[in-house]
Formats: C-alpha cells, structure tokens, sequence
C-alpha cells in the first residue's frame, strides 16, 4: 500500500471496460487503479506483454475441515510435490490438495488473486476461516452450506417464510459467508436415514419431511432474492454426475424462474441418456444446458470442466462419493456434520481412454465452446474435483488453440468423442474471452464491483503474461503479480509476502430470529448457541461487500 | 581403490544423504565426494563436514563404495540407486534403499525403520535386525515393493512387506506385528516367529513361517502339502547365508487362505511340527 506504479507499453484486456488489447498505461495509488501515478511511481515496462486484471475464481475448494481431511488421506500427494520456502514465502506441501500457504502461493503464480471456497458447514466456518486466513496473497470468501439444514427445512415445511428468510440471513452472517450454497437438496436427509438412498428427482420426498428438493430449491432462491445478496444462490443440483442427469438440472434452472441463480459446475449435471447397448455411459447434454443458459440471462454457472490426471473428489454430496469410491480405488472418507451436512472424499483418477471421463472432459470443452455468453459461463474445474486449479492454464490451451485441442481428442476415448458434439466445434476463445471467463465474468457474477476490471477506482490487482504462442505457457507463469498495488511477483519470482482479505456478506435479519433458533441448538447441537456465532477475531482483515438494501441505504 | 567414507563426526540430529548412491558418485575424486550436498536437520551442509572420505570412485554407475562407523542417523542411503554395490561396516538410519531399481546395498550392522521402501529391484541385506516397515509401503500408497529382495538375518520390527505386490522380504530372526498387511502380491518369508495380525487386508502373495502363530479369524485352514517353489526358495536363501535348516526345506506346510475381508487369494504357510 502507500506506493505507485506504472505499468506502460502493455497490451490492456480488460472486458469490464470495454478494453480489448489497446496498449495503453495502467497507473496504480494507494492500492487501487487511478487515472494517473505520480512521476517518481516505479514504471514497469510490459511491452510484448498482456495486462489482464487479477483473475478470480468462482468456484474451488481450498479451505476447512473437509479439504483438510483430503490432505491427511493422501499423504502419497504430498511427498513428490514440496513446496519449498523461499526468502519471503513460506513453505508447503501440493499434489492436487495443497496445503494453505501453498495454495495461495500457487494461485498467485498463475495471476489468480481471489478464489471463493465453495462448500463450508456452518460448523466447519472456524476452521475455514482460520484456514483462509493462512492462505497468502489472494482475496478469498466461502459459501455457506445451508440446502440441507434441518432447522430451515423445518421452517420452509411450516411455511414460515418470513423466519426461513430471516434465518439464512443470519446463519450468512453469524459464519462470515458470501453465498448460501445449496449442495443435492434433500439428499443427505435421506443418505443420513435409509441405506445407500439418494434423491432421483426434483419431486422425491425428502425423508421425515413434507418437502421436496423443488420446494427447498424454490425457498433458497426466494429467500436470497429478497435478502439482495451480491452473488445468488449457488446450486449444486440433484443427481450430480449421474447419466441422464441433464433433465434434472434444466428442471431446476427453470426453478429460477426469471431470479438470479448460480449453477456450480455444471458439466457434472449435463449428461444426457445412456448410449447405445450400455446401461451406464452417458451422452453429452451440454448443448441442451448451454442453450438454456445462452437464452436466459438470470442463469450463470461455472463450467467445472475435468481435466485428465490426478484429483481429488471433495463434496458436500455423501452419496455421490460413496457411488464414485467404487471407481476411485482404495480409500475414502465419509464425513456427517449434525443437522447442516454430509461429506465424502475420494482421492480419484481421471483417465483419458476411459469412456466415462473422455467424455466428462469432452462435455466440459463443449460447454465452454457453445456458450454465448462468457459472462455467464464462466471458467472452473471444480478445483480439486475436475482436476487441480494448476491445470488452468491447459484448460485456457484447449479453448484457445484449436490444433492443440485436437490433437488432444485423439488420444482420448473415441467413442465417447463420438457421442459428444466437441469434433463439430472448431471455435478459439480469443484472449480477450479469457478475460471475461477467468476474470470479468467471475466478478461480475460474485457482485465484487472492484475486482476482475482495471478502471479507475478498482482494486489493483493485476497480471502481466509475457505473449507466447504456447498459451498453456503464457499462462502459466506471469512475469509481474500485483495484489492490492504491491508488486508481489516481478520477473516470476516472489519479492514480497501478503495477506489478502477475507470477503463476506453481513446481511440484515430481524434480531428475533435469534429466538427461534436457539431453542434448537439446545436441543439438537453439540455446540452451544453462543459459542457458535463466529466472532471478527477470525476475520482480522475483511471486507464486507454489501447487500442491495445496504447498499441503497447507504447512498444519501 | 573405490571410494571409502567413514564416519568422522557423527551427526547430532538427521542427516539426509541421498548424494550416497553409485551414481551420484561415479567418477568423483575423495575431495569432489567431500563436496557432496547433505541436510544436517534443517541446514545444507558437505558431506565432507561429517565423513572422511578415501580413494576415488569406480567409473560409471556401477561402481561400490563402503561406508564405516555409526551411521544410524544417516538417512536415504542409497535411495533410488539403479546399480553399484553399497557395503556399510556399522549400523545405518531410515530409508536405505528407498525406492531403488537396482544394485545391492549390505549393511554388516542394525538397520533403522523404512529399510527398501517402495523398492522395484536390487537387493539389500542386512545382517543385524532392522526396524519397522521393512519393505514397506510409504504411508498413504496403496502398493509397496513391486520387485527386488530384502534379506534380513536378524529381527525385523511390525508392518514388514506393507502392501508388497512382488519380490520376496526374508527375515531370518522373528517378525513384529502386521507382517504382509496389506499385501498385494509377493512373498514374505520368516524363519523366526510372526507377531499378531499377520496377512491382515491381505489379497495374494505368501507368508512362509517356520513356528506356529495364531492368526486372524478371517484364514481358513486349506490343506497340508510340500510346495516346490517353497524348496527351491529356502534353498536359495541357505545359499544367501540363511540359517535355513533341511527339515525347513523338505518340511510339509499348512496352508491357511486370506484374508477373507478381500479377495482371500493370499495364504500363509506353516511348517508342521
């Protein structure tokens, strides 16, 4: 903070603005972009170099008590992978789970400077938090997962609507959260009381209760419509991963009915039918799911597209993680949080001549390719569920270059291939689409007005790549990283350290609501209610990005 | 005359030593070898600081070198080596002969935990006892030992041949507990007694011991034979310098199969009394 830069010469992409590739200056004050720097300001000379804002990640999983069980799981991961100190970083283990300090770290090394943990128990908050807060350098935030809360679906059943409102509200901000995150509604209801069930569709009963995952699904949306939050409902929808699954996730998305919705990884919910003599195979939906989002522009999603080689499974959804581990190999874990959540872990493999993954990997590569709208359908891989976030700049390869792409194809499972639509698409994304996809868009999305763009007043986070051909390469390794106006890497090297901010929401409740809760706690908790509320010592160093209704008040 | 080092200055904490292979070795002068990069706890340091070094490497990867004194802090010894000979007059830390492929490693004294984890060839004999995990698994891998040998004179610690999917672990004194857990495939033989749980989790592979042991609930009794291959492996190992007796060798054995909670492919045989 405090010092000035100029970054002159540098081809400018930022999609916010309307700036796509005009070499002109960025001058950085005070931490923040502004319309010119004073003379004496450090000049950084980014000619032959690209100028893209910080990128920013919408959806991965980097933080709390279930990332932490996938790190002791699998300390096989860490041992070929050290993440050495250096004389201003901290060391670290990586494989496809890093531990804190080397996630922020690697994240900054790819020009990443804010990434949103996207699955957190409401119990689990301390443990992120403090996890979040020894993650270096990025900006960063957690979803709250709240679509299988027993105590919201108690007051959803009785029709208590105002209540329901009032206690996502506060159950939002008593954790420090962003987003509620709704993970397959209704599912661990019934993983939790009957052998091995799982909701099939969006009208299953959901165990003990007079709901179903449409009503759940339709209540959360309502809700945080009405609260006015910065970033939707974020759904993990019902049969994730399963064939035929795509019917499932359109039936949701017309749930939004014209409201805001987020779908998370979506690649993992546009499988079309089993083909051909096969029970299991799946097809590709991503035309269907593409065309929906392309034509209605309440929806967004990330794409969650898999990668080939080692991952992690990490989800909120126990079934899932119970139906993968007798693919995945030789361990996993399956994890129950009270009355908020289940959890499953799976160290897993994705393998390019197996059918089912060529084609998980095809479907990720389609919807990218036929979206219209890079704003809405923005870049992920389910970090580490479709594959590391260090394959990012593979993943931009693939979409940028068309010849590297199909070579690519070849090696994989070609009947899979065969039953995708991806050898019918020959669209580049040009550099300044990666922009809006990794950057902009992700944003825009999360309702961070002052990151993702480099207009004046912005949070100076910023990334120069040196333009290379080989954009796997370019992408890789950026020759500068700044974050908030500090030069953090120059010349691909670390000269600083820094700690980034946690981002959260705090939005209004009726205080009454308090009594409503309370008496549950005493009854079905482990944990008192007044030690559950997550105080600001777990937050040294946030910001609160307001509501709508805050944010109006605010203004005189 | 090969390269000679002897313990000069004992370390006081870990040493990781992972330069002590032939190859990292070969064609270096006693002085170039002195210059060797080493971790003393956390801080690089020569490897001259702590060894006295003689004589001069063979060339090519294939040379030998010895190793004198206690070297039972010193780690990594002959980790990864591809071929050469090690022979170390004295006892030595963990990890000797991690993940090796090839080459012999003897050790005339003690061996710590972790001896020829991972390893996928090569031979290590050690003619004292050696700690736990010997032929073992690193933690977090489902597969240990995928080939080579690991000879043993005396006693070995719990979890020998953890997850083994091939070669042969011979321990000629008594083995701890959990011998063969986990194992894929391979074979195992103890001429000394097992300790509890042996073959727990395990699919295939052999477990030959020359006393009675109680063993899990989940091996079923199959029959009592003379196998073959078990002839002509005890044989074998007489001639390594096991004290392998005729009455071994030409023995009947009872075979036990498990381990029923996996494929119960594996077995473990007994020499009947």
């Amino acid at each position: 903070m405090g010092s000035s830069l100029r970054i002159v010469n540098g081809r400018v992409y930022d999609p916010a603005n309307g700036v796509d590739g005009e070499v002109r200056d960025v001058c950085i004050r005070d931490g923040k972009i502004a319309a010119d720097a004073p003379p004496d300001a450090k000049r950084i000379d980014a000619a032959g170099m690209v100028v893209m804002p910080g990128g920013v990640d919408i959806h991965c999983h980097i933080a709390g008590p279930k990332v932490n069980l996938a790190r002791k799981v699998q300390p096989e991961d860490h041992r070929y992978d050290v993440h050495p100190r250096t004389r201003v970083t901290r060391s670290g283990t990586g494989g496809s789970v890093p531990s804190t300090f080397a996630t922020g770290y690697r994240y900054a090394g790819l020009g990443y400077t804010t990434a949103m943990e996207a699955a957190v128990t409401p119990l689990g908050a301390r443990h992120a938090l403090e996890e979040l807060h020894d993650t270096p350098v990025i900006d960063k935030g957690f979803y709250v997962l709240v679509g299988n809360n027993v105590l919201l679906y108690r007051l959803l059943q009785e029709g208590r609507l105002e209540e329901f409102r009032n206690a996502l509200a506060w159950w939002i901000k008593v954790t420090k959260a962003y987003a509620p995150k709704l993970v397959n509604p209704g599912g661990d209801e019934l993983w939790k009381g009957q052998r091995n069930a799982n909701i099939t569709s969006l009208d299953d009963k959901i165990g003990p209760f007079e709901l179903t995952p449409r009503k759940v699904i339709a209540g959360f949306i309502e809700a945080a419509t009405a609260l006015g939050l910065p970033h939707p409902v974020h759904i993990h929808c019902n049969n994730l991963g399963h064939t035929g699954n795509v019917a499932t996730t359109l039936e949701t998305m017309r749930l939004a009915e014209g409201r805001r919705t987020h779908f998370a990884h979506v690649q993992f919910n546009s499988y079309g039918p089993a083909a051909g003599k096969s029970q299991t195979n799946p097809t590709s939906g991503a035309r269907e799911i593409a065309e929906f989002v392309n034509t209605h522009p309440n929806i967004s999603a990330d794409v969650g597209a898999v990668m080939f080689g080692r991952s992690t499974i990490m989800t909120g959804d126990a079934p899932l993680a119970y139906m993968l581990r007798q693919f995945g190999g030789t361990k996993w874990v399956n994890a129950d949080t009270e009355n908020e959540s289940g959890c499953g872990i799976v160290p897993f493999t994705y393998q390019d001549r197996v059918y089912t993954n060529a084609m998980q990997w095809a479907v990720g590569l389609e919807l990218f390719l036929l979206s219209q709208d890079p704003w809405r359908m923005v870049f992920s891989t389910d970090h580490p569920n479709g594959g590391s976030f260090v394959t990012y700049p593979r993943l931009i390869r693939l979409l940028m270059d068309r010849e590297f792409r199909k070579a690519r194809m070849a090696e994989v499972n070609q009947k899979a291939l065969d039953r995708s639509g991806l050898r019918d698409l020959s669209r580049e994304y040009s550099l300044n689409e990666i922009a809006i996809v990794t950057r902009a868009g992700p944003a825009r999305l999360l309702g961070l007005t002052r990151k993702g763009q480099l207009g004046v007043g912005a949070d100076a986070d910023v990334t120069i790549y040196e333009e290379d051909p080989d954009k796997e390469k370019m992408f890789s390794a950026p020759r500068y990283v700044i974050k908030d106006g500090e030069l953090i890497i120059e010349d691909h090297e670390f000269r600083v350290d820094h700690e980034g901010r946690l981002l959260h929401v705090a939005p209004d409740f009726d205080p009454g609501i308090e009594q409503v809760i309370e008496p549950f706690f005493e009854d079905f908790y482990t944990i008192r209610f007044a030690n559950y509320a997550v105080d600001d010592r777990y937050a040294p160093h946030h910001e609160i990005i307001p509501t709508a209704p805050q944010a109006a008040g605010a203004r005189p | 005359m090969s390269l000679a080092f002897t313990l000069r200055t004992p370390p006081t904490v870990p040493l990781e030593a992972e330069v002590l292979t032939p190859a990292r070795l070969a064609g270096l002068s006693a002085p170039e070898a002195a210059k060797l990069s080493v971790v003393h706890g956390n801080e690089r340091a020569d490897l001259g600081e702590f060894f006295q070094v003689q004589g001069t490497a063979d060339g090519g990867g294939a040379g030998e070198f010895r190793l004198t004194g206690d070297l039972s802090r010193v780690k990594h010894v002959g980790a990864g080596m591809a071929d050469g000979r090690i022979v170390i007059h004295g006892s030595v830390g963990m990890h000797l002969g991690a993940e090796m492929t090839g080459g012999e490693i003897i050790v005339e004294g003690d061996a710590a935990d972790w001896v020829g984890p991972e390893m996928t060839g090569g031979r290590i004999v050690i003619k004292g006892n050696a700690g736990h995990m010997v032929g073992a698994a690193s933690r977090g891998s489902a597969v240990g030992v995928r080939g080579g040998e690991i000879v043993v004179f005396g006693n070995t610690g719990n979890e020998a041949g953890h997850g083994m999917r091939r070669g042969l672990v011979a321990i000629g004194g008594d083995a701890g507990d959990f011998a063969g857990v986990s194992m894929l495939a391979g074979t195992i033989v103890v001429l000394g007694s097992l300790g509890w749980r042996a073959g727990a989790g395990m699919r295939r592979g052999s477990i030959v011991t020359m006393h009675p042991v109680e063993l899990l609930p989940t091996f079923s009794y199959a029959c009592t034979y003379a196998p073959l291959y078990l002839r002509l492996l005890l044989a074998r190992l007489r001639r390594l310098g096991l004290p392998v007796a005729d009455a071994q060798v030409s023995g009947r054995y009872q075979r036990w199969s498990g381990d029923a909670v996996e494929l119960n492919k594996g077995e473990v045989l007994i020499l009947e009394a």
